[in-house]
């Protein structure tokens, strides 16, 4: 008659489904307080779905940018790789590059592959017709290459030739915008508008094509370069050269070999003291990626210290909630509840508790990335394309659920441990 | 031990951390289908006694042999097995689960045992058939009167079908009529079903459905009792 060992090995644990029923019964019974017990592990997930999908939203974007540029492009600045924001107003003002360096760079033997070089000069300031200003982004460039480096199409008109850059010739052609701003619907080819109080002909229309590279091309307005540097700035020096190479597979060596010709050309020995720095696609895109991803780690360990916050909150209420149920576990365990059956269902109403948690979280902070890339569209026009972040919602999961077992954990024992007769007589 | 003998204790003693001597040698048998009430005022040990035979607490010392077994040499995990298969309790405050049916109150011990899932439905509604309470099955317990309250306690404790039910005070908080009831379906359980019952109580009334009355002072056995002797000595128990 006696229980036997084997009888006790058949009586499995109760089921997880039936303490998935007691969890869910508990939780519903105090619905404002489960609700406000997992408000940390919501907002922390929340947190953790925004962080990853806008920093992968930017990346993308960024990386976007920065392909309109082509692989087989790179882009020598004058002055030393900037550090930090400070530096980059630097650029504008450092005279290192200049038309010897071009020169010097289009010869065969200094950089084989080298296809095409435009040199580009930025002007500050507005464009004007007949008393309408618009700020552009104005550029003295090659207009030629600037249309094949950016796959740009022009419109009306056409592109302003070597001769027109070679003879300084007071020509433009502007972007969609630019013109309707200034000339509306009608005519704008042949007609003269102000940059820096010089006219200057409109010998063509850019198609309408957006935000390429960090440009908006509507908004520009392309003079020669020797035009800009003479007339426009009374300036020598360019602000920036890009450099087209035959192939994406060569850019690394054309960039090296680059290097190699302007520091000889300016007398320089240690790399350390270069007036230039050499841009690729493929080193800006890591270069990027690898700004986004650290500030996306420090933001997740942020994120973290919230989600331990959170997690205390849950263990709180959790050792409340075993309080508040002592004689409840006291009389499952006078029916037969095991210590496990009791850690069990304590455990899983933790889980239950941060992992509903953790799901409102990734609709919320789903719903919030969302938002954002709209309003970025829409507001700053700015192409931020929304990215589902699966590995942010997986870990929004994982890592709510953790913590459910985590902080779950020491209530739960605290619960099974209870000695069924003290626990009955809890008062 | 006979083969009869459900329960056997010698010499069980019970003393609280706090000094308190709850049971001071303590010895007796409880027989397979007998109807035991257990006596004696306040602070006599009565309860520390019955919660020690329902595994619900261990002793200090002496020996407690139930089904053949020393309880010393039962596991956490079998005396949870034994409460649950083969012994029922009723307490005083009912303690049910508030907030959910009568159905699921009875079920309860269920849970946590080997019977097939398919079986659970017709065992919970066969118990609460047993006790009178079919047309309150899916009731809030919060609902029903404090007779019924003990009597799907009953239910509950009859559920899996155990050897022995163990009721602590199981009308010390109802009215007489209800009472009444409670103790008829307690006596029908041992009468018709065979069911081994220990019962405690202060009131001379309940005891008077038990076969055997063992009353208790100081935490010792001071009258052990049977209803024929009652009978013989003309005593004041009565049902």
């Amino acid at each position: 008659m006696s229980v036997t060992r084997r009888e006790i090995d058949i009586q499995n644990s109760m089921k997880v489904s039936e303490s998935l029923k007691i969890a869910t019964t508990g939780l519903k019974t105090n619905k404002t307080r489960s609700m406000l017990t997992v408000l940390g592990i919501v907002i922390a997930v929340a947190s953790i779905m925004i962080m990853m999908s806008v920093g992968k939203s930017s990346e993308a974007f960024i990386v976007g940018e920065l392909s309109g540029l082509g692989s087989e492009t790179f882009i020598i600045r004058p002055g030393q790789e900037p550090a930090g924001p400070t530096d980059i107003t630097d650029l504008l003002f450092s005279d290192s590059l200049k038309t010897k360096d071009i020169e010097a760079l289009k010869r065969k033997e200094n950089v084989p592959d080298l296809v095409e070089i435009m040199p580009l000069v930025v002007i500050p300031g507005s464009v004007s017709y007949e008393g309408d200003t618009y700020r552009a982004d104005t550029f003295g460039a090659d207009a030629l290459f600037f249309s094949k480096a950016f796959k740009l199409k022009i419109e009306e008109g056409r592109e302003f030739t070597q001769n027109e850059i070679s003879s300084n010739a007071s020509v433009v052609v502007i972007g969609d915008k630019v013109k309707k701003e200034l000339f509306g619907e009608s005519d704008a080819i042949g007609k003269h508008i102000k940059i820096k109080d010089r006219k200057m002909k409109i010998v063509g229309v850019y198609e309408k094509s957006g935000q390429v590279a960090f440009l908006n091309i509507d908004e520009t307005a392309i003079v020669p370069y020797t035009t800009a540097q003479t007339y426009l700035l009374g300036i020598n020096y360019f602000n920036e050269v890009v450099v087209k190479v035959t192939s994406g597979d060569v850019v690394n060596q054309a960039a090296r070999d680059a290097e190699a010709t302007l520091r000889d050309l300016h007398n320089i020995t240690d790399p350390s003291k270069d007036d230039f720095y050499i841009q690729t696609q493929e080193g800006l895109v890591d270069q990027v990626s690898g700004i986004i991803n650290s500030l996306t780690v420090f933001l997740s360990s942020v994120v973290a210290i919230a989600l331990v916050v959170g997690g205390v909150g849950v263990m709180n209420i959790m050792l409340v909630s075993v309080t508040e149920r002592t004689r409840e576990i006291g009389l499952r365990k006078a029916l037969g509840a095991t210590n496990k059956d009791i850690l069990q269902q304590f455990l899983i109403e933790a889980i239950l508790l941060t992992g509903f948690g953790g799901a409102i979280g990734i609709i919320i902070g789903g719903g919030i990335s969302y938002a954002t890339s709209v309003i970025l569209k829409t507001v700053l026009e700015l192409d931020l394309p929304f990215a589902v972040p699966y590995l942010a919602a997986f870990l929004g999961v994982v890592v709510s659920a953790s913590t459910g077992v985590i902080f779950g954990i020491y209530p739960a024992r605290k619960a099974a441990r209870l000695n069924p007769i003290d626990a009955l007589r809890y008062e | 031990m006979s083969k009869k003998e459900l329960i056997h204790l010698e010499n069980l003693v019970k003393t609280f951390p706090d000094g308190t001597h709850a049971l001071r040698g303590i010895s007796l048998s409880i027989e397979k289908g007998s109807f035991t009430a257990i006596m004696g005022p306040s602070g006599s040990g009565k309860s520390t006694l019955v919660n020690i035979l329902g595994f619900l607490d261990k002793q200090t010392n002496g020996t407690y042999i139930f089904d053949n077994k020393n309880s010393f040499d039962y596991t956490e995990d079998e005396l949870a097995h034994i409460r649950n298969a083969k012994m029922g309790f009723v307490f005083q405050s009912f303690n049910l689960l508030a907030k959910i049916s009568v159905f699921d109150n009875v079920m309860l011990p269920l849970l946590y045992s080997k019977i097939n899932k398919n079986e659970w439905k017709r065992r919970t509604d066969l118990a609460i058939r047993a006790v009178g309470l079919s047309h309150r099955t899916k009731h809030d317990v919060t609902k029903i009167s404090g007779g019924e309250k003990q009597r799907v306690a009953i239910a509950r404790a009859l559920v899996n079908n155990p050897e022995i039910i163990f009721a602590d005070e199981p009308t010390g908080n109802l009215d007489s009529k209800s009472g009444q009831i409670v103790m008829e379906t307690i006596q029908n359980l041992n009468e018709k079903q065979g069911r081994t019952i220990c019962l405690i109580t202060h009131e001379a009334y309940v005891a008077g459905y038990a076969g055997r009355t063992i009353t208790l002072k100081d935490g010792q056995v001071v009258k052990d009792i049977t209803v024929h002797e009652r009978h013989k000595k003309g005593d004041r128990y009565t049902k």
